[in-house]
């Protein structure tokens, strides 16, 4: 969903064309804020349920997971054209957190 | 603002210098700064070898040894190496790219000065109560109860420092992501740009933890915290894992650089292109990725357990690959070149063995139930010294003498370089190959002395020995750039008469703008292209133009300056009443001038196409 | 195109947070920038993992006798809120209108600052409850990490509130709008940041 610079060669052509696109991505950032709302109940209501730590747990991260991914693509406009450099960057420095994460839950002990 | 040379008195100078944010003078900072504290480094180096060169020594005392020690790794590593390589991304990569400076030129004078500034933070610790004293890796267990102020003078001047490098690595990443010359695809940037972009990224992923760490570390001795407080809950194996996940991608951060220096030396002074160009360019992602990936191979005797040894293990081993490959490559490269033997070409052809050497005993290191014999001895230290000093030291002196012209416009003698060299080396394996041996006699490291009758005796005598050679070395080095400036004999563009890359198209050294009209890139080796065509200079990209440059500012000392303070301030917190207002006026500089920046229009100044008209040169292609 | 020039809403272009050189570093080099913040924040993470619920004796307060969900639920909707806040604001930008992105940014800042607010409440609880910075390990790693994602809140707020006063007068132009959007990017930064502290800390820590 990039805001493209399309040259139908009438300015003003130009500009409805990108006003239409931005209000429209304008509701997508709505919908996008309503389903974040939406995870985050829905990760409330399972802790509040108090169902098995096994199944719960992996659960709220999952919802954060998706809940990021929309902050990232929507929010940040990750999904836009020209934020290759971007990406790679923060996906190299998650896998680095990642591994980070992992290690202090597995290798260190008492 | 012309764009001659003016000739400027001392004063004038200094405040030039204090205020530039003009990339090869930063770069000319860094290498200054950065040979100042290899030459302190040095002398602990001098003194560790003088107190172990017999038994029961007496030079210095046990607790001043763990000072020395301490103070010599961390000033070579952060306070030397990183810089002097700094100091080359700053003079060469920019010109590699056909840029006029890097993308945040007063971030990037920001950067030394917060470098500068916690190396001598660091360094004040001598004459304020005593050094840092838990070694290098400053292990928690030992930290937190080092008495007196050594350990927070390192955790403070690392965090100041380590900032100032953080600035620069994302500076280096950004100017190589959007400001390369036309034509110039990832894929025809020479190699030592590479390895900047490289190193560069694993400083960013890197120096977070590391960050991270210090805080911990600070917490817990300054203010209460019970992180590392084993009584409260606490675990000490948490710095381990942040020091080392931070601590072996800084080795990369090292090694890469180096890596690229001899990768446009090798080529240079073959007369031939690089062999494998993907390969390599390849090989040193590879490398940069599997870093993060080996960190608990400095762990293997804490307790991990089998199965996270093995891992760590394998993936280390799996980091030799590439690096052979790169050595491969090295070798091909010169074979069937036209090779010309200079001084930074001695310095190319001793890497090769010694580095392997250092990565061989690096294999068996790595064989982690060896490890549990190997580690905390003397093989150890071997090791890792022959990789850095062999790897990186060289590669620091080769560049020196390679792109001296380049940065200062005169040449270093090439005679006392070589002699500068033969000094080195001769010294260098007389005081490290050694070392192996008494690793595996059984000498632990990190003693301040030893007893008589063990067999030990001769072999750290003749180590001592190698010391003062290297010694020599680096004195006949400091006679020759001292020879050369009163000389003061200037070079042209292409002092060398090989140069391949862009860095050797323009003047030495070159005009503050650094290309007049951004050059078209053809391929790979730009400039040696235009040169086998018969071309005198570079293709321009672009008509001739104005150009815009960045304003000097005075506020990247204010800021790094007022962290400096501020440091004093919390060095003495509890102890003296002065010690919170002085943290508050610290800080309030310090934001102060960040308010300033902000909010204080700059938007640079430009230079006329008439000036640039009116220089005298060759090919102006209006 | 000129930093300062005047343009018109015709003339604005498409992507002003990108349109000049200084623009586009400052977009790259700021998100380079977050990906080391990832690896920060990831690194409290795993330190919080390791010593969550990690204290010297059975007195002091664990996790789940800390942690509720109401004044959770409250701070994440404000700080959830206020990023959607900010793309609206965003979005004016795009639009060239000034003024109503300044609307935007202002309640973006209140928000944050009502954010703060409640975390302030909470952790002065916290204290009167016996869990302290110095009390263990565990209060040591989760003031750490709460308090350090709480000390970007407030350093953000002091970005949002110089960025509006010094801009007050001046409308959009090339200059700034990239300053806006960077300011934009760390603002939604700081909120993923958030949701990975309520699911990590406070709801996997009322588990159990």
């Amino acid at each position: 969903m990039a805001n493209q610079q399309t040259n139908s060669g009438n300015p003003r052509v130009d500009h409805e064309y990108r006003r239409r696109k931005s209000a429209e991505e304008m509701r997508y950032q709505v919908v996008s804020f309503s389903l974040m709302i939406f995870l985050t109940l829905v990760a409330f209501g399972a802790v509040a349920m108090k169902g098995s730590a096994w199944f719960t747990v992996p659960f709220i991260i999952l919802l954060a997971v998706v809940q990021v991914v929309f902050q990232l693509y929507y929010f940040m406009h990750m999904s836009h054209k020209g934020h290759e450099a971007p990406s790679l960057f923060l996906y190299s420095g998650l896998l680095v957190g990642l591994i980070t994460i992992l290690t202090f839950m597995t290798i260190i002990w008492w | 603002m012309s764009t001659y040379a003016q000739k400027k008195g001392f004063g004038a100078t200094v405040w030039d210098f204090l205020t530039t944010v003009d990339h090869k003078k930063i770069a000319i900072l860094y290498l200054l700064a950065g040979g100042l504290f290899f030459l302190v480094g040095g002398l602990e180096a001098v003194f560790i070898r003088i107190q172990l060169a017999v038994p029961n020594n007496d030079f210095v005392s046990a607790g001043a040894f763990n000072e020395i020690i301490t103070m010599h790794g961390t000033t070579m590593i952060f306070l030397a190496a990183m810089p002097i390589l700094f100091g080359f991304m700053n003079a060469v990569m920019p010109l590699q790219i056909g840029a006029r400076d890097v993308a945040f030129p007063f971030l990037n004078a920001l950067g030394f000065w917060l470098f500068f500034f916690g190396g001598v933070f660091l360094n004040l610790s001598w004459f304020m109560g005593g050094a840092p004293d838990a070694g290098w890796t400053s292990y928690a267990s030992l930290a937190i109860h080092s008495k007196g102020h050594g350990i927070d003078f390192y955790v403070l001047g690392l965090q100041i420092s380590g900032l100032g490098t953080l600035i620069g690595g994302i500076n280096f990443l950004v100017t190589i992501i959007n400001m390369r010359a036309p034509g110039m695809t990832y894929m025809r940037m020479p190699l030592f740009t590479w390895t900047t972009f490289v190193a560069s990224a694993l400083i960013l992923f890197a120096f977070p933890p590391l960050t991270v760490g210090l805080v911990l570390m600070m917490f817990d001795r300054m203010f209460g915290s019970n992180f590392f407080v084993v009584a409260n809950g606490g675990n000490t194996v948490i710095w381990e894992h942040l020091f080392w996940i931070f601590g072996h991608p800084e080795v990369y951060i090292l090694v890469l650089p180096a890596f690229g220096i001899f990768s446009e030396i090798f080529s240079t002074f073959s007369r031939k292109r690089l062999f494998g160009y993907s390969s390599m360019v390849f090989a040193t992602v590879l490398i940069g990725f599997l870093g993060f990936m080996v960190w608990a191979h400095h762990m293997f005797t804490t307790g991990l357990g089998p199965v996270a040894n093995a891992i760590f293990a394998v993936a280390t081993m799996a980091i030799g690959v590439p690096t052979g490959i790169k050595i491969f490559n090295w070798l091909f490269t010169m074979w069937g070149g036209s090779v010309k033997f200079t001084a930074p070409m001695h310095w190319a052809f001793a890497f090769i063995p010694s580095f392997i050497m250092g990565g061989v005993t690096g294999v068996m290191l790595a064989a982690a139930a060896a490890d549990y014999q190997y580690h905390d001895t003397y093989f150890v230290v071997a090791h890792f010294h022959y990789v850095i000093v062999g790897g990186v030291v060289f590669s620091i002196f080769a560049g020196v003498q390679y792109w001296w012209p380049k940065i200062f416009g005169t040449m270093l003698n090439e005679t006392l370089g070589k002699l500068t060299f033969w000094l080195f080396f001769i010294g260098f394996h007389m005081t490290f190959f050694i070392q192996h041996f008494l690793g595996l006699w059984g000498m632990p490291r990190r003693v301040f002395t030893y007893l008589p009758g063990q067999g030990f005796d001769t072999a750290n005598m003749i180590s001592s020995i190698g010391a003062l050679f290297m010694s020599l070395g680096v004195i006949v080095l400091l006679i020759n750039v001292v020879v050369t400036s009163v000389k003061n004999v200037k070079v042209g563009d292409d002092p060398w008469g090989d140069g391949r890359t862009l860095e050797w198209a323009i003047p030495s050294p070159p005009p503050f703008y650094n290309f007049k009209q951004l050059p078209l890139v053809r391929g790979l080796d730009a400039f040696w292209i235009e040169k086998m065509e018969g071309k005198k200079g570079m293709t321009p990209a672009e008509p001739l133009g104005d150009i815009h440059m960045p304003n000097a500012s005075f506020l990247p000392f204010v800021i790094a300056f007022g962290l400096f303070i501020a440091a004093f301030g919390a060095l003495y917190n509890g102890e003296h009443s002065w010690a919170i207002p002085v943290i508050v006026i610290g800080l309030l500089v310090t934001f102060g001038s960040m308010l300033v920046r902000s909010v204080k229009d700059d938007h640079g100044f430009h230079i006329h196409k008439e000036e640039l008209m009116d220089d005298n040169d060759k090919g102006v292609k209006a | 195109m000129h930093a300062e020039e005047k343009l018109t809403y015709e003339s604005w272009p498409a992507e002003p947070e990108r349109s000049t050189l200084e623009a586009k570093n400052k977009f790259t080099g700021f998100w380079l920038f977050l990906g080391g913040e990832t690896v920060l924040f990831s690194s409290l993470f795993a330190t919080y993992l390791a010593l969550k619920d990690k204290v010297p004796d059975s007195s002091m307060p664990l996790a789940k006798d800390l942690f509720e969900l109401p004044l959770t639920f409250v701070a994440t909707m404000l700080l959830l809120t206020s990023s959607l806040t900010s793309v609206y604001a965003i979005y004016q930008m795009k639009n060239f209108n000034f003024k109503k992105m300044m609307l935007w940014f202002g309640i973006t800042a209140l928000l944050g600052a009502a954010f703060l607010g409640s975390e302030v409440y909470e952790f002065t609880n916290y204290v009167h409850e016996g869990h302290k910075f110095t009390s263990s390990a565990f209060g040591s790693a989760f003031y750490t990490l709460v308090g350090f994602h709480g000390g970007h809140v407030a350093f953000g707020l002091m970005w949002c509130l110089t960025l509006m006063i010094r801009n007050a007068k001046r409308g959009l132009n090339l200059y700034n709008a990239p300053k806006f959007y960077v300011f934009s990017l760390y603002w939604h930064f700081i909120d993923v940041v958030w949701v990975f502290i309520f699911s990590v800390v406070y709801l996997m820590g009322m588990v159990g």
